[in-house]
């Protein structure tokens, strides 16, 4: 037997719903097994990882805090590919804003907090976007794969934090490999009282806002959604392709870069570095999970925190690795991306023709 | 494993050894070839002609199993051959070049080789170093065994494709266009080993081409497809280039109206091209001069691949030229760049409609995609303007399409039409428009036809690139034919006549 992918003429409306229903059961049944195999019981774990979370006040504030991070990332990684640049880079312009933002907040005793918040957010930005810069140039000037060179940019940002708190940056109190805690004045604001979750989440809902009224309703998203989608009739039609994507890999550098900030200057406080817990990487199965929709990157990344929270506290309960949180990311990826490529193809069993039987 | 029943290696004798007999095969509704039979004898160079879509290659994927006929079957000595794949044909002893090699380009010739006769687990590779140099010496083809392919030029690579071909066992050799991407230089020598491996080694050799002069040089028999059909079927010294053309591209059909031609235009030219260039390995451009004034129809004509591709490409801009002058309107273009031609005023309407267009986006997104600026609202694309502006195009062009339908889902006729809408209501100086009706049915091509005569009378210069000597000759003013890259003479439309025009095209006239 021999499968082929025929293309769909047409799609009714509850064929989309339908799959992706299917890809959430098998996600879980697959889930439900491993979870059995790491000798959890299935049942209380699927409840406790996603449904939990969302019954108590902590619970839910921590599911959108660890969802914050996320929302950046998914969005720089979604603008990016809509413009048809694959950047994998989202976790060293993540990791690079975190070390604009660190400098900054190491540096801004004196300032009023309205001065500092922006000044370290927009660090942060700029050194994402810097981070971003490299790859981007080699890709519009001499067409080296932007995939490669933003992808193993990653772990070189790592090793720069790892440099920095081993040097400059060490505790002054502790020696430990982390940095001082950042000045008060850049500490972002807290908008749920008397819990973590920080202005970086609202940052986060407006980038997300941004970008969807940019690429769906103005004159550059247009532009930017034909050089994505066929760049060569883009091209024809006199759109400048480089300079669209040059300024896209910047823009989603920016974003990324803006997510580290948050989480220096929202939550952590300090550099470390465990800083970012895959957060770029995270941000690739988000935006493709939302099928490169800003507002279903949004809804996705919501989830994400949940699972978040939801695997620790069944870690905790049930005595199974946490890891199995991003173990049901992982599964759920690879169930939704079948789901889409049925959506859009048929699969075509043909039976090979027995041997010498006309 | 195979399935071949009652393959007989061909006797070389000469009598007719492998037959295609009665092939059909459509895809969809265009008809690919339709009811062809074409035999090919062993020891003979069978040459295969005709424009682009007319066959050719259809025909020789179904004889190397890449593609199975609707109907027909293939007859080797009087028996029938089953097909159903490379690895049958292989068996039967056919071998196939394609226009895109299939070898492995980090590997070494050897391993290539081996790689395509391996037939068990151990590959012996000092063996296969041994078996390469014996069959390079017997066929005349000098290949270095040791070196990666990718370090070869491309004559050698071809070379090494060649090799692996007759070193699996065929007897019957088809090349598809093989000259297509060789400088002059190897084009020599390729015919030599052409004419040593029919004549040595008795191998039958499908050459698939649009050159006359290399078809003169070597083929014994050639036959002429023309929109699926084979029109012609003969010995090649019983036949001239001029004939041959004709046959190509065909009689004059009757009823083809002629366009009302005003009198000669006497304004100054508009676009000039001045001794253009663009130099290549092969396939491009050398001193192309012509000048284009308003409301004229320049034609361009051609067999296709001598340049006329490369004309476009440097007219819309995506391809540099490396010398000589482009002036639009008195003024020289520093460099020709899409946006600096755009602004200059010369639209262009590309000979792929699929790839001007992006088929994801809908209707009216595609037809302002070159001027997105004009709809540029404060915060937001001014939608309500683009949708009104999209709807009267659809009335003025008569385009079968609603506004917010994706691109991709609209015939092949609409598409064109909605291209052509874009292109004229930028209000052009200057459209340069390449096979505007390839693949178009009839109606559609009158009605497309028919905009390009009204646009030139509204004063557009128009440059008409097209492989249908009927759409030149009923729409030209003046005719310029393309030959190895230049414009090798224009003609005025009343003393251009298919003959005088095929003779430049197969470029035997001065």
């Amino acid at each position: 037997m021999k499968a082929r992918f025929v293309l769909r003429a047409s799609t009714p409306w509850w064929r989309g719903p339908l799959l992706v229903g299917a890809a959430a059961l098998l996600t879980i049944l697959i889930s439900a097994i491993m979870i059995r195999w790491a000798g959890g019981a299935p049942i209380p774990a699927v409840r406790y990882m996603f449904i939990s979370p969302l019954q108590s006040r902590f619970g839910f504030t921590e599911s959108l805090l660890s969802a914050t991070p996320l929302v950046f990332t998914g969005a720089a990684v979604a603008i990016a590919f809509r413009a048809g640049y694959w950047n994998i880079g989202a976790e060293g312009q993540l990791l690079a804003g975190t070390i604009g933002a660190t400098w900054v907040g190491l540096h801004a005793e004196s300032l009023p907090r309205i001065v500092g918040v922006p000044l370290i957010l927009l660090a942060g930005m700029l050194f994402g976007a810097l981070w971003a810069l490299t790859p981007a140039l080699l890709r519009t000037r001499l067409g080296i794969d932007e995939v490669v060179t933003t992808l193993l940019l990653n772990p070189v940002a790592l090793l720069i934090i790892t440099g920095l708190l081993n040097g400059p940056w060490r505790n002054s109190e502790s020696g430990f490999p982390d940095s001082d805690v950042i000045a008060d004045s850049t500490k972002l604001w807290i908008v749920w009282p008397n819990t973590r979750v920080h202005f970086g989440l609202a940052l986060g809902v407006v980038i997300i806002g941004l970008c969807w009224w940019f690429v769906g309703k103005m004159s550059g998203g247009l532009k930017l959604r034909a050089v994505g989608l066929a760049p060569n009739a883009a091209r024809i039609a006199g759109l400048p392709v480089e300079r669209t994507l040059l300024i896209t890999a910047l823009v989603s550098g920016g974003i990324a870069g803006l997510g580290g900030a948050s989480e220096i200057a929202g939550v952590a406080h300090q550099l470390t570095t465990g800083i970012s817990n895959n957060f770029g990487y995270t941000g690739v199965i988000v935006a493709t999970l939302a099928a490169l929709s800003f507002v279903g990157a949004l809804l996705v990344a919501l989830m994400f925190g949940v699972i978040t929270v939801g695997s620790f506290s069944a870690s905790r309960a049930l005595e199974i690795p946490s890891q199995i949180g991003q173990l049901v990311q992982a599964v759920l990826l690879i169930t939704v991306v079948c789901a889409l490529v049925i959506q859009k193809y048929r699969v075509v069993w043909t039976i090979k023709r027995s041997e010498g039987r006309k | 494993m195979n399935s071949v029943e009652g393959v007989v290696i061909a006797s070389r004798g000469g009598a007719p050894s492998i037959f295609l007999r009665n092939i059909t095969k459509a895809y969809g509704e265009t008809i690919a070839l339709s009811d062809v039979s074409l035999d090919l004898r062993a020891g003979e160079v069978h040459a295969l002609l005709g424009e682009n879509g007319a066959g050719k290659t259809t025909l020789m994927k179904i004889l190397y199993g890449l593609s199975q006929p609707d109907s027909g079957q293939i007859e080797a000595d009087g028996v029938a051959l089953k097909i159903e794949s490379p690895r049958d044909a292989r068996a039967a002893g056919i071998g196939m070049v394609t226009q895109h090699f299939s070898l492995v380009k980090n590997m070494t010739v050897i391993e290539n080789i081996a790689l395509a006769s391996a037939k068990t687990f151990a590959i012996d590779l000092a063996g296969v170093r041994t078996e390469i140099v014996a069959a390079s010496a017997r066929f005349g083809l000098d290949v270095p065994p040791d070196a990666i392919v990718s370090s070869l030029p491309i004559a050698l690579q071809q070379r090494v494709e060649i090799l692996k071909a007759l070193m699996s066992g065929c007897s019957y050799l088809i090349l598809d266009e093989p000259t297509a991407v060789l400088g002059p230089n190897d084009i020599d020598s390729l015919l030599e080993v052409i004419r040593r491996l029919r004549s040595d080694a008795g191998i039958g050799i499908v050459l698939i081409s649009h050159k006359m002069a290399e078809i003169e040089k070597v083929a014994d028999r050639v036959s002429v497809l023309r929109r699926g059909q084979v029109v012609s079927s003969s010995l090649a010294n019983g036949i001239t280039s001029k004939e041959l053309i004709t046959l190509m591209v065909g009689e004059q059909q009757s009823g083809a109206e002629q366009r009302q031609r005003s009198a000669s235009p006497s304004q100054s030219p508009i676009l000039v091209l001045d001794s253009v260039g663009v130099t290549r390995e092969t396939g491009g451009l050398s001193d192309v001069s012509f000048a284009v004034r308003p409301g004229e129809i320049l034609g361009i004509a051609g067999v296709s691949g001598n340049g006329q591709t490369e004309l476009v490409n440097v007219l819309s801009g995506t391809t540099q030229i490396d010398s000589g002058t482009i002036e639009v309107e008195g003024r020289q273009l520093g460099s020709n760049t899409p946006q600096s031609l755009m602004r200059a005023g010369v639209g262009i309407l590309g000979e792929d409609r699929h790839a001007s267009a992006v088929h994801a986006l809908q209707v009216v997104e595609n037809l302002i995609l070159d001027c997105v600026e004009k709809f540029a609202g404060k915060f937001q694309l001014r939608r309500k303007e683009m949708l009104s502006h999209c709807e009267s195009a659809i009335t003025q062009f008569e385009i079968k399409a609603n506004p917010k339908q994706a691109f991709g889902t609209l015939s092949g006729g609409n598409m064109q039409k909605v291209l052509l809408a874009r292109l004229f209501s930028r209000n052009p100086k200057v459209a340069i428009i390449s096979q505007p009706t390839r693949g178009l049915d009839v109606m559609a091509t009158n009605y497309v036809r028919s905009l390009i005569a009204q646009a030139s009378k509204q004063g557009t210069a128009v440059v008409l690139v097209s492989e249908d000597l009927d759409e030149i000759l009923e729409l030209a003013d003046r005719v310029a034919v393309m030959y190895r890259g230049s414009v090798v003479g224009i003609v005025d439309h009343s003393e251009a006549s298919r003959e005088s025009i095929g003779e430049l095209m197969a470029g035997i006239a001065k």
